[in-house]
């Protein structure tokens, strides 16, 4: 390829980038390669994740988002490892539909796992194609070159070598990936190019720092919320005070004193916008509705767990099982069982989402959103605009932490619905109590254990089942009306999946078996409490509930909990957690709860691990209970965590951390409170969470670092053992064994009497 | 199904002229002496922070030094600021400096979303300026209150701890 481009065209090409590309410099190319405008974002193209600039940095093009544990810090380094660029060299784009492929957003985890490899992959391509051209520019053949920050350098004579910025900076790389045709997390490109040998790593298992934290820390960062576009209305939604329930009037009178406002309705779904913020928050106080009289549809918070008991099982599943565990039981010398319950949960996400959607006029809009999902977000958003799903380009904006399915989806819904019936751009943003009662939940679920136990103690058969709601009686992926409470709100039909989960571990029991059953949602409508993907889907019960077993069937056998974890366990690298975190926690064997008491402290330790998709964790909690007041305090907690290679070590500590924390706050405090009209837990009173004075006084983390093993996940990973761990510190103070979630100070009491 | 802090009905003008002394800057808005200062942050000075949380002072994500004291603008009435300093998380940064509570919590890179520091800087910058060598019971303690949903307390701790040692 030797063709002639000038400087026009080039510029052409690089207006259309929505990066800042700098042109080449005074150096001119023996031969042009690549590009001038960038090829059709599409998963097949090497030009939908990377290019270089003609300063020879890089730039990454990411189909996923950080929510602030570094996962696109550790995706850059992927790739500049691949690229053989130091990190400073490698910038990421993030999360933006007109920018980079669906690659599933932030998801299941996998923001390293499978978007950084994909994204890596894909940059091995790119140093392969850099590489060839060079060995075209230099006129030395492919094999006798290698690259090195940010060249193409002859093996022989390092002074043979030419840039990557020289080669194609500021155009854009023009061949093709081979591609597994899937779309989200699952996407997959390769090329020519191999992976870099672990052996010649130089940025993966490094820690340089974050580049979203000094923006967030010095107030210069923008979250959606700070997101303005020209002609904007504020907008506030109205939810009905009964689930359920829709308006049959509304009073427009009541709010005619404020400048500016509109009302707007369709059927169930009711909101105000107005032009300035303060006076929606206003309209939505005042504005007199007269709502459907409709039949309270919920059990009430204290009767949810015999609710689910009794409910009709709409879906079962389970893993194969493994032996004979019924001729086990029948065959035991001794049979323990139990059952657990996990309330649900919600997000409440430190601020409620907001949402911006900006109509372009010419049947074009875009959506800012913060959203993890924001490819299939612009999707729902365009559903309920009206708009097909290429005219709605979504651009993912940091908003308030968010662990899963938030209700940050039905916040992009909302606002497409509202920008359609006003025909202005529009900026929602939640109340607490939209975002806190209304948002998608973690489904509430009881569990229920069984161990065979023969004549001389031994564990031979195990039976672990759950009951719930489904982990998706909405989908994560937000494209769809039925899907969103606007679309559900409009008279679109429910289509909730069933499904649910069992523990992930490597217990050897010769007879095991694991099974779960769905039942249906508490509304056949948008419903407060429709159960969602919440941080680690499932995992916190449903571990909660087996690691608190297996410690029950380790006393029972009159086996310390660590020593009965290591002689069950199989697979090595769980034993290898297992074993890291009693060693680094000091481990105290026991074969009874040990009951140490001094005044009114019992202290503990309590020990659970659990697997979850590839990672394996461990965590030793050493608890304070006041046996007067109830309150638990998690004074040390000790995780060993093991997600194959590392690529960055202090990120991942600070997610560890994170997780800690929050997982703490969930299984110490969070139930979402309902009564038989409504959620009841609607602000931070209600809703409480972790305080600072409750965070544990030291946190030790051993990092395993497996250098041949692909990188699993770090997000959630350690809320899967950790209320287990808790609870079964707990237990070691106190005797006391709590079989329900949170442990609050009333239910922990409660097992005083 | 109330999120926001009680809205003041007793109507006097329904909008006033107000001044405001933010980050060393004297502005005047009109506005509704009711409304609270958050919104006049965000809406009317085009303030990227503080940051709607709850608007119902229970969980510090829209705090402000409020002559030097941490408060909640999304329950002040912004005619209860006039002749006062405002100041945001933006304005504590010296010559384009960070404050040293933000170099701090830079260093040990505590922000997950950060959605929630305005309520954690402020509150150290002003313990810091009471009590320079705070103990780690005093710093939980003035710390309390302040939400942080995705759990970054613990590195909070440490980071307070070292802008003490600054
Ligand atoms: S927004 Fe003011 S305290 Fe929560
Ligand atoms: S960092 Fe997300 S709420 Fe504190």
């Amino acid at each position: 390829m030797n063709i002639q481009v000038n400087r026009r065209s080039l510029l052409a090409g690089a207006g259309a980038l929505s990066v800042s590309v700098v042109l080449p410099g005074g150096k001119a190319r023996a031969a042009v390669f690549g590009a001038d405008k960038r090829p059709p974002l599409i998963p097949q193209n090497l030009s939908s994740y990377v290019s270089i600039n003609a300063d020879g940095s890089a730039v990454c093009y990411w189909g996923k988002m950080d929510m602030g544990q570094g996962t696109d810090l550790g995706s850059a380094q992927m790739v500049a490892e691949e690229l053989d660029l130091p990190i400073e060299r490698v910038a990421i784009l993030q999360g933006d539909t007109g920018t980079s492929v669906n690659q599933g957003g932030a998801s299941g985890s996998t923001g390293i796992q499978m978007g950084g490899t994909a994204l890596a992959s894909a940059a091995a391509e790119a140093r392969f194609q850099l590489v060839q051209m060079g060995s075209k520019h230099l006129n030395i053949p492919a094999d006798q070159l290698r690259t090195e920050n940010g060249a193409v350098i002859s093996k022989a004579d390092a002074a043979k070598k030419v840039t990557y910025g020289e080669l194609i900076g500021g155009r854009w790389f023009d061949t093709q990936l081979e591609w597994n045709n899937q779309i989200g997390n699952a996407l997959f490109v390769k090329g020519a190019g191999t992976r870099k040998p672990v052996a010649e790593h130089k940025v993966i298992g490094t820690s340089p720092l974050r580049r979203d934290v000094p923006p967030k820390v010095t107030g210069s960062g923008d979250f959606v919320v700070d997101i303005k576009v020209p002609g904007m209305v504020h907008a506030r939604v109205i939810r009905p005070p009964v689930a359920g329930a829709s308006p049959v009037s509304v009073d427009e009178g009541s709010v005619k004193d404020i400048p500016g406002v509109q009302i707007v309705r369709e059927q169930a779904f009711l909101a105000v916008v107005a032009p300035r913020e303060y006076d929606v928050v206003k309209a939505a106080r005042q504005l007199k509705v007269t709502w459907s009289d409709v039949k309270p549809p919920f059990p009430g918070n204290a009767k949810i767990y015999d609710h689910i008991r009794a409910a009709p099982v709409l879906m079962k599943g389970g893993d194969k099982p493994v032996g004979d565990v019924e001729a086990a039981f029948r065959n035991a010398a001794k049979v323990i069982e139990a059952t657990y319950e996990w309330p649900f949960q919600s997000h409440a996400s430190m601020g409620p989402a907001c949402a911006v959607v900006e109509l372009k006029g010419n049947g074009e809009a875009v959506l800012y959103t913060g959203s993890q999902k924001p490819h299939f977000t612009a999707e729902g958003a365009a559903a309920m605009l009206g708009l097909p799903k290429d005219k709605v380009r979504g651009i993912w904006v940091p908003g308030p932490g968010c662990y899963g399915r938030n209700d940050a989806g039905d916040a992009a819904a909302d606002a497409g619905l509202i920008a359609k019936l006003t025909g202005k751009s529009v900026r929602l943003i939640y109340s607490r109590a939209d975002a806190t009662g209304w948002d998608p939940k973690g489904p509430a679920s009881v569990h229920k254990a069984r161990a065979a136990i023969d004549k001389d103690g031994n564990v031979t058969a195990w039976d672990f089942g759950s009951k719930g709601f489904s982990r998706l009686d909405v989908n994560s992926n937000e494209s769809a009306p039925h899907d969103n409470l606007a679309g559900q709100m409009t008279g679109v039909a429910l289509k909730p999946t069933h499904i649910f989960n069992t523990p992930e571990e490597s217990y050897g029991f010769a007879n095991k078996r694991k099974t779960w059953e769905t039942i249906p949602p508490l509304l056949d409508r948008a419903s407060p409490l429709r159960g969602a993907h919440l941080r680690d889907p499932l995992g916190p019960q449903i571990h909660f509930a087996s690691e608190s077993f297996i410690d029950e069937a380790a006393f029972a056998t009159n086996t310390d909990p660590v020593a009965f974890r290591m002689k069950h366990l199989k697979e090595p690298r769980d034993l290898a957690v297992v074993k890291a975190a009693a060693d680094k926690a000091g481990w105290q064997p026991r074969t009874a709860a040990r009951k140490q008491q001094t005044g009114d402290v019992a202290r503990g330790q309590g020990v659970a691990y659990a697997q979850r998709n590839g990672t394996r964790v461990a965590v030793v909690a050493e608890v304070e209970v006041n046996v007067r007041s109830g309150k638990v305090w998690a004074r040390k907690v000790t995780v060993a965590h093991d997600c194959g290679i590392i690529i960055n070590p202090k990120q991942l500590t600070m997610t560890i951390e994170g997780n800690i924390a929050q997982s703490l706050s969930r299984c110490l405090h969070e139930e979402v409170k309902f009564n038989d009209k409504n959620v009841t837990s609607v602000d931070w009173e209600t809703y409480p969470i972790l305080d600072m004075v409750e965070a544990p006084e030291s946190v030790e983390i051993v990092l395993i670092n497996m250098p041949n093993i692909a990188p699993s996940g770090a997000g959630e990973g350690t809320m899967r053992p950790f209320a287990a761990a808790v609870a079964n510190a707990i237990y070691d103070a106190t005797g006391v064994r709590i079989r329900q979630a949170p442990f609050t100070p009333e239910r922990v009491k409660a097992g005083f009497v | 199904m109330e999120g926001d802090a009680p809205v003041c009905r007793k109507r006097r003008d329904p909008v006033a002229k107000i001044d405001l002394n933010v980050d060393g800057k004297a502005h005047v808005i009109d506005a509704d002496p009711a409304m609270p200062l958050l919104y006049a942050l965000r809406d009317d000075l085009g303030l990227k922070n503080p940051r709607f949380g709850c608007g119902l002072a229970q969980c510090g994500a829209c705090t402000v030094l409020v002559d030097g004291v941490p408060m909640r603008s999304c329950v002040m009435p912004v005619e209860s600021m006039t002749g006062r300093k405002v100041t945001t998380l933006a304005g504590i940064q010296k010559d384009g400096k960070p404050h040293k509570v933000q170099q701090a919590f830079i260093d040990e890179q505590v922000p997950q979303c950060g959605y929630c520091l305005n309520g954690w800087v402020m509150t150290s910058v002003a313990l810091l300026e009471s009590n320079p060598q705070p103990t780690d019971a005093q710093i939980r303690e003035a710390l309390t209150g302040l939400k942080c949903r995705c759990g970054t307390h613990i590195s909070m701790l440490r980071a307070v701890k070292r802008a003490a040692q600054a």
